[in-house]
Order: structure tokens, then sequence, then C-alpha cells
């Protein structure tokens, strides 16, 4: 199989497959061949990729003996996974219980509305990911928002706007 | 000893009713013993035991709460209660529930009457959908040559999952998404088309309902049969004739060869024969080639190839393997083939104007059908394949009243078949009718031994050595697909020293194909279905005058007059193919 899957690789002329089937030969050194590691496993790819790419599910479908649809399972079960490749910023906006009745639902409308783009989707720049998130532990700093990870307590719609046209502005700087 | 017994059992009370029961055993198996029916949905004995949709919920007096029957144990001196108003309301919740995320169009479906949640919906007197709410919608899947999807009236009782992974090995199908969104699918939501499905089907028979069933083709017979230029063929599988009956509420595993022949020419097929003759067949091109390849020790052990199901999971598995695999087609391949060349010449029809029906248990013969190498002379052998349950709806649309019809016999010519070929249909059935053929043929005489006791039965793994003109040959019969794999890897590790392999997909062989009726989860926990149809096919080979296939008249006289010896050029074009390596998944 794996053979045959190297030959479709060289075919194709796949660019993702010629740098995952690399790593994940490599990720498979580090892990035994049991079915609890595939999380971790997992893990690693979004971190490496961004997303988890079909030729890693293929990789670690074969290594772990699970079959695809239950890694695919696994994938859309987990909001931590992603199937498409992540923006180069991603921007979550908190809508658990505290954010929402401070009213983060107006910051995401900001936002899906100024990216043109639906929670969940990359812009066709690659600049920008939404991510709809459930509670980031500051309640505190309600309504907050994220951008890779660093947080924007007490936000507000400008606050938003002046975050990403930053972002935009620096983008453009160093272009 | 007996008193070691007695503290192994414990004793409640379930519905006023005392019982005693083996520890270990769970509430719902208890009852079951107090006489008690406790309904279930998510419940598939010993494939899908996982307490997930609830509906088999009880009281126990004294616990919070109600306990989930299917995977909770009883216990010393437990008072249950099963239909408690409690319980009855919560049950009816659930159904609510289920319902409200179910397309409710029975009218239009093929479970209808036979649909696990319906007769749970009528049961509980659900009269009125109380939440009625947002439905997730979903496409329907039908691209595959075999198996239609429609997870609108999926329940998500995941007994398909169970019977795909834990029974097959397999895993095409799976829990995906989460939530709302929940739903059971394919990597990458795909057709089954593109992924590891082997289109065994055995998905179909688990499922409670509608959401998965075969792809229906009887509307081309219909059509066919009412074209006067057409000469419309049919064959028979040999585990039709023991699951047929069922679908007109005869007894489990019923013999009605004789009916169903009858309801076939009522239906207009122009010639009704039997799929045995082309297992007698396939008796002597594989005996054939096992004993060339035994004598040579050329590509030891061959596999038998009658189940597409495993031809197609060798293929995408295994194709390292695939030399091992005889050539040899199967039987109703190989009998199409025959009749659209030396029946045809016989008759002086044109081939163009038959059109082959196969009636298969089986719904991986319809993928079988339409692969390009199982055509001669740009023709294919076989132009349509219904399952058991399309037969069966076809008997029923015409009006036919089928458990009064008088008896019948096949067509001759080619109607004359063996008892070696009817037990083709159960595990280990083909195994022993090469075996017979085989060893008559090695000794070069008649013997007297004909069964061959040690491949019988359920268990999916049935290992023997037969001695055969004073050579030991170990032979394994196999049935389920993940018994396949475990013996697919000895032979590839090495560490397999048999002669010769059966393997056929479905656990139990073709009378538990995805094509026969559907049987629900409690007949399924109740009654060995397996061994009422297979027990009829051996009383079929018992009461045969002719039990071994080299003595069938028509197959020697077809050998003589046309195939010349098996093996033959001809034969080889006829009744041989090849296989190749697939992929798994096209992604």
């Amino acid at each position: 199989m794996t053979e045959n899957q190297s030959k479709v690789n060289e075919n194709n002329q796949c660019n993702v497959c010629n740098t995952v089937t690399p790593f994940i030969k490599e990720l498979c050194q580090t892990y035994l061949p049991q079915k609890d590691n595939l999380i971790s496993m997992l893990n690693e790819v979004q971190e490496k990729f961004g997303y988890i790419p079909v030729e890693a599910q293929k990789g670690l479908s074969e290594y772990l003996q699970i079959p695809m649809a239950e890694i695919y399972g696994v994938i859309t079960f987990y909001s931590r996974f992603t199937l498409e490749p992540k923006g180069k910023y991603t921007i979550s906006v908190c809508l658990g219980t505290a954010c929402f009745v401070k009213g983060s639902q107006k910051i995401m409308d900001r936002l899906t509305q100024k990216l043109g783009i639906e929670a969940g989707q990359t812009t066709e720049d690659g600049l920008f990911s939404i991510d709809e998130t459930r509670c980031v532990g500051a309640c505190g700093l309600a309504p907050v928002f994220t951008v890779n990870g660093e947080v924007h307590g007490r936000a507000t719609v400008k606050m938003l706007d002046e975050v990403i046209d930053q972002l935009l502005a620096e983008e453009k700087a160093s272009q | 000893m007996p008193k070691k017994m007695e503290n192994d059992l414990i004793t409640l009370t379930i519905d006023g009713t005392k019982v005693k029961v083996k520890k270990g055993t769970t509430i719902l198996e208890a009852a079951k013993q107090a006489g008690v029916d406790i309904p279930t949905l998510c419940f598939l004995k010993e494939i899908n035991e996982v307490g997930d949709c609830r509906m088999c919920i009880v009281e126990v007096e004294g616990r919070r709460g109600f306990a989930t029957s299917c995977i909770q144990m009883a216990e010393e001196g437990m008072i249950v209660h099963t239909h408690t108003p409690n319980v009855l309301e919560a049950r009816r919740v659930i159904l609510d529930l289920i319902i409200s995320n179910h397309a409710k169009d029975c009218l239009t479906c093929t479970r209808s009457g036979n649909c696990e949640l319906q007769a749970l919906a009528t049961k509980f007197n659900v009269q009125q959908i109380e939440y009625e709410g947002e439905r997730a919608e979903h496409k329907i899947d039908d691209l595959s040559p075999s198996i239609v999807r429609d997870f609108n009236k999926c329940i998500l009782c995941r007994r398909c999952v169970a019977a795909c992974k834990k029974v097959q090995g397999i895993g095409a199908i799976d829990c995906i998404n989460r939530g709302f969104e929940s739903c059971i699918s394919t990597v990458g939501d795909r057709s089954l088309n593109d992924v590891n499905c082997t289109f065994c089907g055995q998905c179909i028979e688990a499922c409670p309902t509608g959401a998965l069933h075969e792809k229906e083709s009887i509307d081309d017979v219909w059509i066919k049969l009412k074209d006067p230029e057409t000469v419309v063929i049919v064959q028979t599988a040999p585990a039709v004739r023991v699951a047929l009956g069922e679908e007109f509420g005869m007894p489990i595993g019923t013999n009605v060869t004789g009916k169903m022949v009858t309801a076939l020419k009522r239906l207009g097929f122009d010639k009704v024969f039997d799929t045995n003759t082309g297992a007698d067949f396939t008796i002597m091109e594989e005996a054939n080639e096992f004993i060339k390849r035994f004598t040579k020790e050329n590509h030891l052990p061959m596999i038998t190839s009658c189940s597409p199901g495993w031809v197609k999971y060798i293929e995408m598995n295994y194709p390292e393997l695939l030399p091992h695999l005889s050539s040899c087609k199967s039987p109703h391949q190989m009998f199409g083939a025959l009749i659209k060349t030396y029946y045809a010449e016989k008759e002086g029809i044109d081939p163009k104007n038959i059109y082959m029906v196969s009636v298969m248990p089986c719904i991986a013969k319809k993928f079988e059908r339409q692969r390009p190498e199982m055509t001669n002379e740009g023709m294919d052998d076989v132009d349509n394949v219904i399952t058991t349950r399309e037969l069966s709806r076809m008997i029923k649309q015409a009006n036919i009243e089928f458990t009064k019809l008088e008896e019948s016999t096949f067509d001759d010519p080619m109607g004359e078949a063996t008892g070696a070929a009817a037990i083709f249909g159960t595990t280990g059935g083909v195994m022993e009718a090469a075996l017979r053929t085989a060893q008559d043929t090695l000794t070069g005489q008649e013997l007297d031994k004909i069964n061959f006791e040690q491949v019988r039965g359920g268990e999916g793994i049935k290992k023997a050595i037969v001695t055969i003109a004073g050579k030991e040959i170990k032979v394994v019969a196999v049935s389920g697909l993940s018994h396949a794999k475990t013996i697919l890897e000895e032979i590839k590790q090495g560490t397999a020293d048999y002669q010769f392999v059966e393997i056929m997909a479905c656990p139990g062989g073709c009378i538990m194909g995805g094509g026969q009726p559907i049987k629900s989860s409690k007949i399924r926990s109740e009654v060995d279905v397996r061994k009422l149809r297979a027990d009829s096919l051996y009383s079929i080979d018992e009461k045969s005058t002719i039990r071994k296939s080299h003595e069938n008249p028509i197959v020697k006289k077809i050998y003589l007059e046309y195939l010349g010896k098996p093996g033959s050029e001809l034969a080889e074009k006829l009744l041989h193919t090849e296989y190749k390596a697939r992929e798994k998944y096209s992604l």
C-alpha cells in the first residue's frame, strides 16, 4: 500500500504530500503503533501544518491500523482539529455564556462581515481564519477574542477593527 | 461441581416473576428468561451492546434513575420493573426525540413493515411528535452499485458501524462530526464507492430502519420481462431457496425451491435455471486448479474466489497475496457465460437477445457483475443481479400468493444440479464440495466418503486435515472478513501450512449474505438464523441423488460436447478471470 501511495504522490507532484509523508514517517518513529496514540499524533500534525491533510490521515491509518473513517470521526469531533489549512492569523471569538451575554455575537458578526467568511473558514489570501470557541477561561475580561492565542479582553467592535487593520498594515509593510 | 454451579446463579424479580440466571447475565437477557420482552433499538446481540439509545431502560427498586438493561448486569435480589408509568413516559420521550430528526416517509420506505423504529412507534402509540424542530438534511449516497445510504432515516444506533468495524474488521463507516451534525458516514463524507467498503452488506442486515438498503434494480427486470424480443433467463443461488420463504411468513430456513421456481415462471421468465449447476462447474474448475497447484506446490494455499466481497477485500488489502486466489469466476458468472455461449448456440438464440438475471443472497454480486473482466465477446456474463429481498418484492408486486403455490422444477437442460452445489451457500460448503471431487479425481475411484463434517458449523475459522490418496491436505474454511484477515496474516508471515482455504465475506456464508431477508435484533438474539438456513441446505444435499459435482450429467455433457476438459483453453476463457490491486481509498 505505502509503495502504491508514494507512486501516486510522485505522479501527482503534490507539494503537500511531499512534506506530509516524510513528516508522518518521522512521527511514526516517535510513537508506538498503538491506537491510543492517535490524538497525540493528530495534535502534532495539526501544529505542524495547521490542519490534518488527507495524506496524513492515510499515513496514520496505515501505521495505527485504524480505519480512515474512524480517524475522520475523531478529527471532525474535536474542534481543535481542522481539515482545511488555517490562515496565518486565527481569530477566535468566545461565544461562551459570559462573553455571549456581554455581546460577543456582535464581535463575531463584525468579524465575519469584515473578512467576508464564516466561522470555520479561511480567507482566500490565507491570512485570516475565524473560529468560534466556548470559554477561554477569561470570563472576567468578557467579551474576549483571541488572535493566535493572544487574548484581547473587554473587546469592542472598534477594538476588533483596530487589531485587524493593524495586522493588515503590518502585512502590507512586510511585502 | 453442582454446588459451584448453584453459586454462579443469582435470583432476581422482573415484573413480579422470579428468575434464576447465571452471574454475568444482563437484565435484558434475564428478562427474556422471565418471559419479558424489553424493547431495544441500538442493541444487536454480540455485535452492538453499547446502551446508546436507552430504549431498554427499566426501573430497579432502591436505585435512582433508570437502568439501561442491555448493558447492566442482573444482581442478586434485584427487583426490576419494565413498564412503570415513569419508564413508559421516558421511552415515549426517547422515541419522540429520535423520530423528531427522522425522515417520516414510511409510505415510501423500503423497510416499511420491517422497521424496528416503526414497530416501536406503533407499540408505544406515538401519535404526535412533540419536538418538531430543525432537521438535519443529508444527501443520499446512491453512487455505489450495491448500497444506498439515506441518513435522513438514520437513528445513530451504530449497529452498522459495529457490523462493519467489529464483525468484518473493515471500518468503512463511522460516526463523524459532533452534536446535531453527527452522522454515520465515510472518511471525507464520501460515497461508499470511494472508500474501503467491500459491499458485503452486513450493515444493511444490521440496520433497524431504512437508512441502508440495496441498490434496487427490479424495474429493469420488469421492463425486460415485458419485451417480446428478449429471452429473459433467471438463475437462483443456493442460499436464496432457504430464505425466500421468510419474506412470506414461512419459518426461517424453509426450503422453498419448488415454490420459488413456480413463482419465477409465473413472473414470466422464459427459462428458470439453477446457479447450482454453475456451482458444479466451479467445483470442476476449482478442483482441477487445486490439484494442479497441489501437485506442483504452486502458490499454496489456494483460496476460493466465489465471494465478490471477499475478492474486493483481498484486492484492496492484500494485493501481494492475489496469486493465491483461485482464478475461477463465481458460479453465477460461470453460468451466465455458459448460457450466452453453449446454451445460446444449442438453442439457436442470439446471445445478444438474452437477458441474464441472477437472484443472489448478496449485494456484492451487483458490483461483481459489472466488473470489466466479467464479459465475453463484449457481452456481460450476467445482465442484472437482484437480491432475495428484491425477488420477494417482485413476487408480491405480481400479486402471487407465494405460500399457496404448487411446486415445480428447474428447466432442462441447465437445471440439474448436485447436493455438492447446494451447500455452496454455507461456510465450509465450497470446501466440502471441492474435496468430494478432488478425492475422486486424485484416487481415480468413486469413494463413499461424502461428508466432511470438520468444515461444517458456524465458527469463523474451521481447520481440518483430510487424507486424500494417502496425502494429507490441510484445509481451513473461513467466514467473516475479520477472520479472513487472521488467515491472510498467517499466509503473509509464512506461518500458514494450509493447502486449501475457503473464504466467504459474510459471517456464516452466503445464507447470511447482505441480500437476504433482514431479521430484527429480537429474532437475531433468540434464534440461530445461520444454523436453520445451513441445516436446510445440508438437508437438500442429503436428499440429492447425485452429491458430487463431477457426476452431474449435464456437467459431463457440456465438457464432452463443448468445453473439453476442466482447465481447457475454452474453459479458461469463459470460466476464469483475473484480479487487480485496488486502492482502498480514492480521496
